[in-house]
């Protein structure tokens, strides 16, 4: 009986289908200020005009973001701290300090979880099946990036002259939160497809992040449209993370080859956060920029039922700075997850 | 697409010699012709600049040969406080090596870093970190300036 459940859930190589379907629920997004001056200024909750929040550091300013959108969440939910039956958070600084100081303020049993930048829809990937199995009725799940506890932990500080190359990416400042709910009204979790790590060897890099993360972007997304039988068009889009314009590129090139035309309904959330003008190089990055992305843009389209049914494909590169200088190549990985809006 | 022609193209899925030339021809390139351009251009600059504070200190009647070390701390001082006000990185993100191989690419590493890790306090925090980027050029300094000597003295 058991092994039969297993079996109608678990389908193709990597994915499984949900029947209760957790509900997304309450997105909230705080910025930065230069996410604040992107096209997306509008799409979010908080907006801040200062990169350290009058913080003492920029990791509390960190901490500072993830702990409001996790606030806002449970306020636009209508849910106390007490209410929520687990949260699950991520960031990206070593030991993942925001994501636990975060959870210190919360008193909310926690799950500390770490994939790059591809932690939101990892969290989404656990929470929905922890719903899906009666474990919760609400889970909490946020992530967060901030631009200089990033670029002092993974590159140079951040008043030191640089000239980066024209495929860095720009960690996103931000942080975003939102609920899974067993009820209520919202996109529905259809489907997941954890991925696996990808690692072709060839990226060593830390500026190139896109190319290491598309490999792993494309491995998952042919992944999930072959365990479902589905053609790129069962979706009105397909979301991914933080590729930027190399990545996203070489994920359609991937994809294209392997027969599979994902171009007409594909959108990066690393390409929406900042103007051309703003001088980011290739895009944005960093676990915020699909939470940023997803949340403020493109949740809303789901609710206004313009978008009916999405893959979003959080991917994360799986480097650290002391892997990359001892010459290791740099680990990919990208989890999706499909929501659907009736 | 059947479960089958997955497993069997899982090895076509990310191939390395395309993905290597993939991004020969497609990973964009520095900008080498204007960022040589630039390089000159502000090079050339900060030596302006540097000859005009020499002159300045000749003109305050420092002795010529004696003039170079306060225009080097002069120009050591400028670059640390554009550091600090936050203007040099934007600078950097232009002038490239000309900003970074005159002594205001050393003054800007050892001052970023004692900025940024200040938090950390002063011993632990600015006093360890402060050299972290600038501490291989003196060691290779050193070195360089010791295989010479040796070098000179055996000639």
């Amino acid at each position: 009986m058991v092994e039969q459940m297993l079996v109608e859930k678990r389908v193709g190589e990597q994915s499984i289908v949900l029947d209760k379907r957790a509900v997304l629920l309450a997105p909230s997004t705080v910025a930065g200020p230069k996410e604040s001056l992107g096209p997306l200024a509008g799409c979010f909750d908080r907006c801040y005009d200062d990169i350290i929040l009058k913080e003492k550091s920029f990791e509390r300013a960190e901490c500072h973001m993830l702990e409001e959108s996790c606030f806002l969440a449970m306020g636009k939910a209508g849910l106390s701290p007490e209410e929520v039956d687990y949260f699950f958070s991520g960031d990206l600084l070593n030991q993942n300090i925001s994501a636990s100081f975060c959870a210190r303020k919360l008193a909310i049993p926690f799950f500390g979880i770490f994939n790059a930048c591809s932690t939101l829809c990892e969290s989404m990937c656990l929470g929905g099946m922890m719903i899906e199995g009666g474990f919760a009725k609400h889970i909490l799940f946020a992530v967060s990036s901030h631009n200089c506890s990033a670029e002092r932990q993974y590159r140079f500080p951040t008043e030191y002259g640089s000239q980066r190359p024209g495929y860095a990416q720009w960690t996103v400042t931000g942080a975003g939160a939102a609920l899974l709910g067993s009820s209520g009204e919202g996109p529905r979790l259809e489907s997941l497809t954890p991925g696996r790590i990808v690692d072709t060897g060839l990226i060593k890099d830390p500026y190139d992040m896109g190319s290491a993360m598309a490999s792993a972007a494309a491995h998952t997304i042919y992944t999930h449209l072959s365990d479902l039988q589905r053609d790129p068009s069962y979706y009105d889009l397909i979301i991914t993370g933080d590729l930027g314009g190399v990545g996203k590129k070489l994920n359609e090139d991937i994809l294209e080859r392997n027969g599979v035309r994902i171009a007409p309904n594909y959108a990066d959330c690393g390409m929406l956060i900042y103007h051309p003008h703003q001088q980011v190089d290739a895009g944005a990055s960093g676990c915020a920029c699909s939470a940023l992305g997803f949340f403020g843009y493109f949740y809303p389209k789901m609710l206004k039922k313009e978008l009916h049914r999405i893959l979003l494909v959080a991917t994360g590169s799986l480097h650290s700075p002391t892997t990359y200088l001892q010459g290791e190549s740099m680990p990919a990985i990208a989890h999706a997850v499909s929501l659907e809006m009736n | 697409m059947a479960t089958e022609e997955v497993r069997k193209n899982k090895d076509v899925l990310i191939d390395r010699n395309w993905l290597k030339n993939w991004h020969k021809a497609k990973q964009p390139k520095p900008p080498l012709a204007r960022n040589i351009i630039m390089a000159f251009l502000v090079g050339g600059l900060v030596c302006l600049l540097g000859q005009f504070i020499l002159n300045g200190y000749i003109a305050l009647g420092v002795p010529a040969e004696e003039a170079g070390n306060p225009t080097v701390a002069t120009v050591i001082f400028i670059a640390a406080l554009l550091t600090g006000f936050g203007v040099f990185d934007n600078l950097a993100r232009h002038g490239g090596a000309g900003l970074a191989v005159p002594v205001t690419g050393f003054a800007n590493s050892v001052t970023a870093m004692a900025i940024e890790f200040r938090r950390e306090g002063l011993v632990l925090g600015s006093g360890a970190k402060m050299f972290g980027l600038a501490g291989p050029i003196i060691v290779f300094g050193v070195i360089t300036a010791f295989v010479i000597g040796i070098i000179s003295a055996l000639i």
